[in-house]
């Protein structure tokens, strides 16, 4: 199965990740955020772990990425593995990954955007949609 | 009303209107040639120009420029002014990169002077300046200092010795929007700004030194003090972690207080100007337009520094300093009767454009309207414009802020080729430093629209002046 894709946007970048439960579609998302930045294998060496609130999964989404994007930018992380429990509109993450001092980073992302986003959830099947400003 | 067909009128030469329908409270304007008509239209900026002439309080039209694409909730290249009574202030109108801005400087140089040194003044440069992700600033930053700049911007660092008078006098507000309240920014933003000051950034930020390739008008350009060959130097950079984080804070905290639900796009979320939030966010992004100019101002002077090794001789002015993405509060005569009316202009992508006589150009240049920095594309020309009074009467005092991107990333890494954007670059003889090679394909000439064809739009327009091109000798990406 197809953990995430990217899609056209004329100046940022907007994804779509893809699991079977919730949880796996934020962990997917995480990944689709990082990989954006830099393909290249990070080392790991630091493990983080945080919670995160919000009103509506798509509010949560946005909470739990920049969460990730504010630890990218004042301690230098950066993702390789995630692994998320979500109850309700609360969020609990462990996250292993390395110094993003040690890869060429190739875009900066400045922001999740709420525009187009989505997350559904069918059965046995969720997809969500996010678009970062960079 | 979104799925309607879209009616989109030539009214004249680049100018086209979307009539109002639906729950637009205001028709949509689009100064635009055919040309870029054509490629504005392949994208949703038009359906996010109607979005925004749905906002309540919106004045005479939802407006996109001749740069404009598709951004988040507002377009790229899009105008908005609100009422402040019944008007409202939303952070998507700005962006998240609040105050991204181009400073000019002008250097007593010649382009002969650098091409003898061409590859040693761009190492130089490149050495002092960070640029790139997560290439922190060695500017030892505490957090009291970092307050006083989020309040008294570049003057506060120009005060420690970072720079002269004419620095701040050059800069669009002085360098200090004076609404700036730093109890109004997130500790979550102050810790993402201490470490990014005199950081240029990545994606489209850049340090190019160029020299001044064609004059247009002999007149204005002795008023900036330009004349052919002269070297000048371009920076774009905004107001990093700091400006993106103000921006989500007020993004998620007005939507706590109001809800989205009736929104057309959520990243539309926005607040009454007159409410506390709308208040809080205004003195927010001030001091995040403020960490910008003093961010710009710091690189000023190392850029001063550095080039004054190379020529010892050399000195370095502030031409002027113009903002992006911001809002401001400024007077209009909107009916033509001579009445000055208070309105909350949202530039996103966007650059200020008053014509000659406003209180807030700098007296250097209040005789001939504020000059107007347009960036163009990695390797391609920039310009130095004007505005004017029809500016203020057609698009509330503004122009467009660059060249605009047509192409996103993933039809650009399909069929640019980076050894050819190397290779082209060369050709040139344009010197280039960048830390990514991904940035030489997403940045590419090919990727943004035509630079001349956007100035001639607002040059035949009449909502600019054209004053001097100019042409990279160096360019700084990160």
């Amino acid at each position: 199965m197809k953990t995430y894709e990217y899609l056209e946007h004329t100046a940022d970048i907007k994804f779509r990740a893809y699991g079977k439960t919730v949880e796996q579609v934020f962990s997917n998302s995480a990944l689709a955020m990082f990989n954006s930045m830099s393909e290249e294998k990070i080392k790991e060496s630091k493990k983080i772990k945080f919670r995160v609130k919000g009103s509506d999964l798509e509010s949560l989404m946005y909470n739990f990425l920049e969460e990730l994007l504010f630890y990218f930018e004042t301690k230098n992380f950066f993702l390789n593995k995630i692994k998320i429990k979500i109850n309700g509109f609360n969020l609990i993450a462990e996250a292993s990954g390395g110094n993003s001092k040690d890869l060429v980073i190739d875009t900066h992302i400045k922001a999740v955007t709420y525009h187009e986003m989505f997350i559904k959830r069918q059965k046995n099947k969720c997809v969500a949609q996010v678009v970062l400003d960079v | 009303m979104f799925n309607m067909k879209m009616e989109v009128k030539k009214i004249k030469e680049n100018v086209y209107e979307i009539e109002r329908v639906g729950n637009m409270r205001v028709p949509a304007r689009i100064y635009a040639s055919e040309k870029i008509m054509e490629a504005i239209k392949k994208d949703k900026t038009l359906t996010q120009v109607k979005n925004v002439a749905t906002l309540p309080g919106i004045i005479k039209h939802s407006i996109a420029l001749a740069d404009a694409h598709q951004g988040y909730g507002f377009s790229i290249g899009g105008v908005a002014a609100f009422d402040m009574e019944r008007g409202i202030i939303s952070p998507g109108g700005v962006g998240y990169d609040i105050n991204c801005s181009v400073r000019l400087l002008k250097t007593n140089l010649t382009k002969k002077d650098i091409l003898e040194k061409q590859k040693l003044v761009n190492e130089e440069i490149y050495r002092k300046i960070p640029s790139g992700v997560g290439r922190g600033s060695p500017f030892n930053l505490t957090k009291d200092r970092l307050l006083k700049i989020l309040k008294e911007g570049s003057k506060y660092i120009i005060k420690e010795g970072y720079g002269v008078k004419d620095d701040y006098l050059h800069t669009e507000d002085e360098g200090a929007m004076p609404e700036a309240d730093p109890s109004k920014v997130s500790t979550r933003a102050l810790k993402r700004g201490i470490g990014q000051l005199g950081t240029l950034g990545a994606g489209n930020h850049f340090l190019e030194v160029q020299f001044i390739d064609e004059i247009y008008d002999e007149k204005l350009a002795k008023v900036f003090g330009i004349k052919k060959d002269q070297v000048m130097i371009m920076i774009h950079c905004g107001s990093r972690g700091l400006g993106h984080q103000v921006a989500s804070d007020y993004i998620k905290a007005m939507e706590e207080e109001y809800g989205y639900e009736n929104l057309a796009d959520r990243e539309l979320i926005n607040a009454p100007i007159k409410s506390k939030l709308g208040k809080d966010y205004f003195s927010a992004m001030s001091c995040a337009a403020n960490f910008a100019f003093a961010n710009k101002q710091l690189i000023t002077h190392w850029v001063r520094d550095q080039m004054n090794r190379i020529y010892p001789k050399s000195k370095i002015d502030v031409v002027y300093d113009v903002c992006h993405n911001i809002a401001k509060f400024e007077e209009y005569d909107i009916n033509g009767d001579g009445k000055k009316k208070k309105v909350c202009v949202h530039r996103k992508g966007a650059t200020r454009s008053f014509g000659p006589g406003r209180k807030e150009v700098p007296e250097k240049y209040r005789k001939i309207g504020q000059p107007v920095i347009i960036p163009g594309s990695m390797g391609t020309a920039s310009y130095l414009l004007v505005g004017t009074t029809l500016a203020e009467n057609l698009t509330f005092g503004s122009t467009v802020h660059g060249a605009g991107r047509v192409m996103g990333r993933g039809q650009a890494f399909r069929t640019i080729n980076k050894d050819e954007v190397k290779k082209d670059l060369d050709k040139k003889g344009i010197s280039l430093k960048s830390g990514s090679y991904k940035t030489l394909i997403d940045e590419a000439p090919q990727v943004y629209k035509n630079i001349n064809e956007v100035v001639r739009v607002v040059s035949e327009l009449g909502i600019n002046k054209k004053v001097a091109r100019l042409k990279p000798l160096i360019v700084i990406k990160g």
